[in-house]
């Protein structure tokens, strides 16, 4: 069993992007290695060594005072699928904002596929495909009309092929039998995806997502989930913010989590899940008996809850605690180490309180 | 009359000022997409490049223009202007009782020209424009132009045209042609829709001009169109300041609102004796000298003034509205 670290807050700056090297399997992050860069469209890599997301002390408050972003410095690796967490208003739109040029930030640096924004959105913004905060659509123009002013939006694109790619990303989201509807009467999931679409109308090299699966029935989410490792796996980067701890866990290999507009953390999504103990759980008929086994074998915090008895394990050989439950006659259904989720992991790091900071 | 001079010469300068941004933007406009355009495009994109971006650039205009003349609300404004020439000719029809005693001169009430109508039909191009100027073509323009940006703002596409990118500055610029081409459509729609009422209610023929000389008929139409294309230019100091305001907030209503009020604010302080001195600068100031092209020899002196202050205007609320909007934040 691999030792839980404290958590791995203030990591040095530049740690390197390698996954690690995990032999538990029972939560594998499934998501592809990083693939080779530059397999991508229009790829003059350079630059993106250090990162196709970078910022540095990146701050930005509000004309009204609103301290949203306090001195982030984020490092997305390429190929990477990166979840960004937080409870709400901890600042994940703010910073999706300013990579992005929407906003301009108070003080400090962004920097998106080597260049750095609002500057050189120009240049930068052809290869990133976003959904920001929810669609925003045209309702009196159908699906697929939506998806041609998008693309007329961009001067890069190739009126020539402008049709097809529309209606290759209008089948990449499903919505092909709706794409005629008005998108005034899209429920809100048909929406996200038209959402979706735009952000795939050409070939990206960075995704950045904000809530992505919000308004999604599970089959949504489920698609979502596999074309963002299609994507992944084509080499793009996918920038993730998202509620759904699952999610991320299920697809993300790096997360980093905020708070009221600090980042607590940010890495490997299997090391930040790694920083909160897993713990020993005991299914068992016998939970009194079993309770004061476990006690006698140094576990701590044991909790009896039903026929399942929970303890953080302790140092020795979990072999031996067994061999002990078994002298002691407890009858044992199930014996083994929970891992801790990320979600253990993001209430340790952001607190249990349910009020939004303000 | 006598501060004329200095009114022009600003209006020259400012000019001169807008046509320099102009060009300056248009190039950096192109900086970007050239840059880029050899890295995006993958497959196929090496025959042509030239008339390829320029297509490419001109690509959100016409989007701009489809979905703004598709949209329900546009074309309940276009359908409420048209319908202003059949109700006044309809009207003087039935006054009339379908004769038509000759008046002569200049109208005594109601719009300019509204008694030659039963004369010749043609007059009633120029009474219906002569009546929407003051109200309905500026109500128009200033729904349209308020809504530019806070409209898209509201509906929160905005933030996906700039992420797209579309570029602020080629926005604006677009923004600012669709309602140049707004201004355009609904001064036709108007001269056009007369121009069918009048050749069904009326006879038509040579005209009398203000000035008492006959021309043909060939000729008065060409004046008619002299006349929409300077109703149309009259409405550009207007749409300007619209897309300023619509530049300032993220609700549409309230853009809509602000720069239709101004429109009317307008209107009123033109109205009062007191405040002479300051109307000459008020956008509607002049914009009833379109009359004077029915005179012989035209009298330009009002239709100068008038087009120098609409590019007056133009200049000053462009500028500001372009650099409102490139330093906004997009947070809508
Ligand atoms: N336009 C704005 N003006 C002023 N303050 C703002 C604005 N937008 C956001 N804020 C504030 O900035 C902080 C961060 O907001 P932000 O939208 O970035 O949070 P978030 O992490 O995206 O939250 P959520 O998970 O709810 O989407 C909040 O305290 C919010 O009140
Ligand atoms: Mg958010």
């Amino acid at each position: 069993m691999d030792e839980p670290r404290d958590e791995p807050r203030d990591e040095p700056r530049d740690e390197s992007v390698d996954l690690p090297v995990d032999g538990d399997a029972s939560a594998p992050p499934q998501a592809p290695p990083p693939a080779p860069q530059d397999a991508g469209a229009g790829g003059n890599g350079n630059g993106d060594d250090d990162g196709v997301i970078r910022t540095r002390a990146l701050t930005k408050r509000y004309r009204g005072g609103q301290l949203a972003v306090d001195g982030l410095d984020l490092t997305v690796p390429a190929g990477s699928v990166f979840g960004f967490l937080g409870p709400n208003g901890s600042g994940k739109t703010t910073t999706i904002r300013m990579l992005m040029g929407l906003i301009e930030p108070t003080s400090g640096t962004a920097r998106v596929l080597g260049q750095s924004m609002p500057r050189h959105a120009r240049t930068v913004l052809p290869h990133v495909g976003a959904l920001i905060e929810g669609p925003a659509l045209y309702g009196f123009l159908s699906g697929r009309d939506n998806l041609l002013r998008q693309d007329a939006a961009d001067p890069t694109a190739d009126p020539r092929t402008r049709r097809s790619r529309v209606a290759a990303a209008l089948d990449r989201v499903g919505l092909t039998a709706a794409a005629g509807k008005k998108a005034r009467a899209y429920s809100l999931g048909m929406k996200q995806r038209l959402g979706l679409a735009a952000a795939l109308l050409q070939p990206r090299r960075l995704l950045v997502l904000d809530e992505p699966t919000n308004g999604l029935d599970p089959q949504g989410m489920r698609e979502i989930r596999t074309l963002v490792r299609e994507l992944a796996s084509d080499g793009t980067t996918v920038f993730l913010s998202s509620h759904l701890l699952d999610e991320i866990e299920q697809v993300c290999t790096h997360a980093a989590v905020m708070a009221r507009g600090r980042l607590l953390t940010q890495g490997p999504v299997a090391d930040l899940a790694a920083g909160a103990r897993g713990r020993l759980v005991v299914t068992t008929p016998d939970p009194a008996e079993a309770a004061r086994v476990l006690k006698e074998q140094g576990v701590g915090d044991v909790v009896a809850d039903g026929d399942r008895v929970t303890g953080e394990p302790p140092e020795r050989d979990l072999a031996d605690v067994n061999a002990a439950l078994v002298t002691a006659g407890v009858r044992a259904r199930g014996f083994g180490i929970e891992r801790a989720s990320l979600e253990d992991a993001f209430v340790a790091l952001t607190g249990e309180g349910f009020d939004v900071a303000g | 009359m006598s501060r004329a001079e200095p009114t022009a010469k600003t209006a020259t300068t400012a000019k001169t000022a807008t046509t320099a941004t102009a060009a300056e933007t248009a190039t950096t406009g192109q900086a970007g997409p050239t840059g880029t355009a050899p890295a995006a495009t993958a497959p196929g994109g090496t025959g042509g490049v030239g008339a390829a971006r320029t297509l490419w650039t001109l690509g959100l205009l016409r989007s701009e223009l489809v979905t703004t003349f598709r949209r329900w609300r546009t074309l309940a404004l276009l359908a409420v202007l048209a319908a202003v020439p059949v109700l006044v000719g309809v009207a003087v029809r039935i006054e009339t009782g379908g004769g038509g005693g000759p008046h002569g001169g200049g109208g005594g009430e109601g719009p300019a020209f509204i008694a030659q109508i039963t004369n010749n039909g043609l007059f009633l191009v120029f009474t219906a424009l002569a009546a929407t100027l003051p109200v309905f073509l500026p109500l128009a323009v200033g729904v349209v132009a308020g809504d530019t940006i806070a409209g898209e703002a509201s509906a929160g596409t905005l933030r996906y045209l700039l992420v797209a990118p579309a570029g602020r500055t080629r926005l604006l610029l677009t923004k600012y042609a669709t309602v140049t081409a707004f201004c355009l459509a609904a001064t036709f729609v108007v001269a056009v829709s007369a121009l069918v009422v009048g050749a069904l209610l009326f006879p038509l023929g040579d005209l009398t001009t203000i000035s008492g000389t006959r021309i043909g008929f060939g000729e008065g139409l060409a004046r008619a169109l002299l006349i929409a294309l300077v109703v149309a230019a009259s409405l550009l100091g207007l749409a300007a300041l619209g897309l300023f305001v619509s530049t300032l907030t993220n609700s549409g209503v309230a853009a809509m609102a602000t720069t239709v009020g101004l429109v009317i604010t307008a209107q009123i302080l033109d109205q009062i004796p007191q405040l002479h001195a300051i109307q000459p600068y008020l956008f509607p100031h002049y914009w009833l000298s379109f009359a004077d092209l029915m005179r012989e020899p035209v009298y330009w002196d009002g239709l100068v003034k008038n087009l120098e202050l609409q590019a007056l205007y133009a200049a000053v609320f462009g500028s500001a509205a372009w650099a409102r909007f490139t330093t906004k934040d997009i947070t809508a």
